[in-house]
């Protein structure tokens, strides 16, 4: 059997298989090796959370710490990427992207269209996403749709351990610059996975649940939100397909849209804030290609309008739970039943 | 002599921690035999009939359809015998009473795989059962020692028996020299060795049937009978878009025709079929092994490999099985054998999953005299 790991440590294990296969790969980043000549426990931390923890030894002299300059470490990355190197860079914070934007969005995303398809960019940017950590309004945000919208970028945002390991090593093996967002509440996250390395495709979405009245949509996180909504709605009566993205670009419209045009009815839930996220996207994908199969308007459950709140309780009103998906679904429900 | 038998949940596979109750196929006040399919139980993989392990009057439907319970739970009461309603009530009483549902797969210390470096590589095998002479079970092409997760342990009372994962499949290694029969029984010899087992019954489904027939070719010695079950190797034909439909699936909409080809009931195809397949399909290696296993055994859609004349030879018992509506492997590749030929009616290529029962009861009719 596969053993159970936490998706911290599946993470720390793709990095540490995918090195140990390919010379080429590497890290760096803020204090991804961390601490590093100081005797004890506290050697070599392996980034703020420890999740690279244990390859500094492993890999002598390809964890690589960085100075305190996004755009300086993303920089280099992106130039040893398209010299054939395949680096894993930390972006500490998703919330930090400002610092670097010019280096992804101007520079690792246009050089395959700008030099003709001639030039590969083959790195992999982890960073932290989503809110729960009480870490207030620049450490908790969940940018995906930021960089779902910029073309040449692929973005990935794995919902559990095992999805974690074989969409990383993808990422890594991946030719394209790829945004690999870990759910910072995820890291915990305990799950089977397979010992062996594996490869997830990117553009697969992942059925957690089949069902027939409503389709609920995710990525990240709030699938396993989703997922306990569709547990709590089974007691209802209420049947749930629950849909995990994995990959929000490229995005896999075909599983959606059959599902929709299954169910009729659509609950898309994402902790991005509303305007212009992956839940708008993906409503307008299914008006635009699956209108005549809805029997009810298409719901959405995302974070409200505001910068993520550091009082506590104002933050667990922020993130969607599952009460609220269920409010949803049970509006959909009713919505067909009186019209 | 009189006695209560409680019925209770099953746990087909190490991850079966709860299963929901289909339909009761028998009544209360019904009489019931030893390995009657008394209910249908659906879990998140499988949906399969709970066999009776005790013959008697089934007295009690306590768990209702539709209904999901943890495993051990009580399902229904079965007399040998008489006793009174007031006896049953006392025991149901007890059983609910004292009734812990476990944990999860690791709480159960029950048997479960091992696995073992032979000659460079990892394999895995799950043994089961004590005493006899031992019963080797071999999957299939792109299958695991799951295929026997409703055979195995029925086979095992009073009897040791052995699954294994192929290599390059299951959770064994990935990796194939040369990808031909040869190749598969050295590894099944060389797990025989490592459990100090001089010789063995051998049971193999499809491509596995065709190597228990090649490990009787090579070491005629070590295979004391042979039952072969949807076999290869002993026809030409095979269904060629399957196996290169199998093989190229990368995805649940690809695999899932594939997958229901296999079976005569289409629904037993369900999610976490599709995810479990998927999920050996990713892992490095496998693609590779299976289209070295393609080119070696099955090139061009044809059975490269024939070997009827180990079952004209004669040197074993042997017991053919087949699903009549098989639409991997034709049943007529059955005829015209010297051996023992059962063909069930309706049954398709997986015909051990979807009739465990008929294909338990036929394999140990054929072990007992031997």
């Amino acid at each position: 059997m596969a053993r159970k790991i936490s998706y911290q440590q599946a993470i720390n294990e793709a990095l540490a298989q995918e090195m140990g296969r390919d010379p080429s790969v590497f890290i760096m980043g803020e204090d991804v090796a961390g601490g590093a000549g100081a005797p004890g426990e506290n050697d070599a931390w392996g980034g703020v959370l420890g999740v690279t923890k244990g390859l500094y030894h492993q890999f002598p002299g390809r964890v690589l710490d960085t100075p305190l300059s996004e755009i300086g470490y993303v920089g280099a990355a992106v130039g040893a990427a398209t010299r054939g190197m395949r680096p894993v860079c930390e972006l500490m914070f998703v919330d930090f992207a400002g610092c670097c934007l010019d280096q992804i969005l101007n520079q690792a995303a246009k050089f395959r269209y700008m030099f003709g398809g001639k030039a590969t960019t083959p790195l992999v940017i982890r960073t932290m996403v989503g809110a729960g950590l009480r870490a207030a309004a620049q450490h908790s945000q969940m940018l995906t749709s930021l960089w779902t919208h910029i073309p040449g970028l692929k973005v990935v945002c794995p919902s559990s351990p095992y999805d974690a390991k074989g969409l990383l090593i993808q990422a890594i093996r991946d030719n394209d610059p790829v945004i690999f967002c870990e759910h910072k509440m995820l890291y915990s996250l305990q799950g089977d996975v397979p010992e062996e390395l594996y490869s997830i495709a990117f553009g697969e979405a992942n059925f957690l649940r089949d069902g027939k009245d409503v389709t609920l949509v995710s990525y990240g996180k709030t699938v396993n939100t989703a997922m306990d909504a569709a547990r709590n709605l089974a007691g209802r009566g209420i049947d749930c397909e629950v849909i995990d993205l994995r990959t929000t670009s490229p995005l896999d419209e075909d599983s959606i849209l059959e599902s929709v045009e299954k169910t009729g009815r659509l609950v898309v839930i994402d902790e991005a804030n509303p305007r212009c996220c992956v839940a708008t996207d993906i409503s307008a994908l299914v008006a635009q290609k699956a209108f005549a199969s809805l029997k009810a308007p298409i719901e959405m459950v995302t974070a409200p309008h505001t910068p993520v709140p550091f009082s506590d309780s104002l933050e667990d009103l922020y993130i969607p739970d599952a009460a609220k998906i269920e409010a949803a679904v049970l509006k959909l429900i009713e919505w067909s039943a009186h019209s | 002599m009189s006695q209560i038998h409680t019925l209770t949940m099953p746990k087909w596979g190490l991850s079966m921690t709860e299963g929901r109750v289909d339909v009761w196929l028998k009544e209360e006040g019904q009489v019931i035999a030893k390995g009657d399919e008394v209910l249908d139980v659906e879990t998140d993989k499988i949906s399969s009939s709970v066999e009776a392990p005790f013959s008697g009057v089934l007295r009690r439907q306590i768990a209702r359809p539709d209904e999901t319970l943890p495993v051990g739970a009580l399902l229904g009461i079965v007399v040998e015998g008489e006793a009174s309603e007031a006896e049953i009530d006392a025991l149901v009483e007890q059983f609910q009473a004292s009734f812990v549902a476990g944990d999860g797969a690791e709480e159960d210390a029950g048997p479960t795989p091992q696995k073992v470096e032979l000659g460079g590589r990892l394999i895995r095998y799950f043994e089961r059962g004590e005493g006899g002479i031992p019963v080797v079970l071999v999957h299939g092409f792109g299958g695991d020692l799951n295929n026997w997760l409703f055979n195995h342990e029925a086979l095992a009372a009073g009897r040791r028996v052995i699954a294994l994962d192929l290599p390059g499949h299951g959770e064994s290694g990935k990796k194939l020299e040369r990808g031909d029969l040869d190749e598969l029984s050295e590894v099944v010899l060389a797990l025989l060795d490592h459990l100090d087992i001089p010789a063995a019954h051998f049971v193999g489904h499809s491509m596995g049937g065709a190597v228990a027939l090649n490990t009787a070719r090579l070491a005629a010695q070590r295979v004391r009978s042979l039952v072969l079950i949807a076999s290869a190797g002993l026809g030409e034909d095979i269904n060629g878009d399957y196996l290169q439909g199998f093989a190229q699936a990368s995805n649940r909409n690809a695999l899932k025709p594939q997958l229901i080809k296999l079976f005569s009931n289409a629904e037993l195809v369900n999610r976490q079929m599709l995810e479990d397949m998927l999920k050996y399909k990713r892992l490095e290696g496998v693609d590779s092994a299976l289209r070295a296993l393609l080119e070696a055994v099955f090139a061009d859609g044809r059975q490269q490999v024939d070997l009827r004349g180990v079952i004209e030879d004669a040197r074993q018992p042997v017991l053919l099985i087949w699903g009549s509506d098989d639409a991997i492997i034709p049943v007529r590749h059955s005829a015209g054998l010297p051996a023992r030929v059962e063909v069930l009616p309706g049954q398709a290529h997986m015909v051990q999953m979807e009739a465990a029962e008929q294909v338990n009861r036929l394999i140990l009719d054929f072990l007992q005299p031997l």
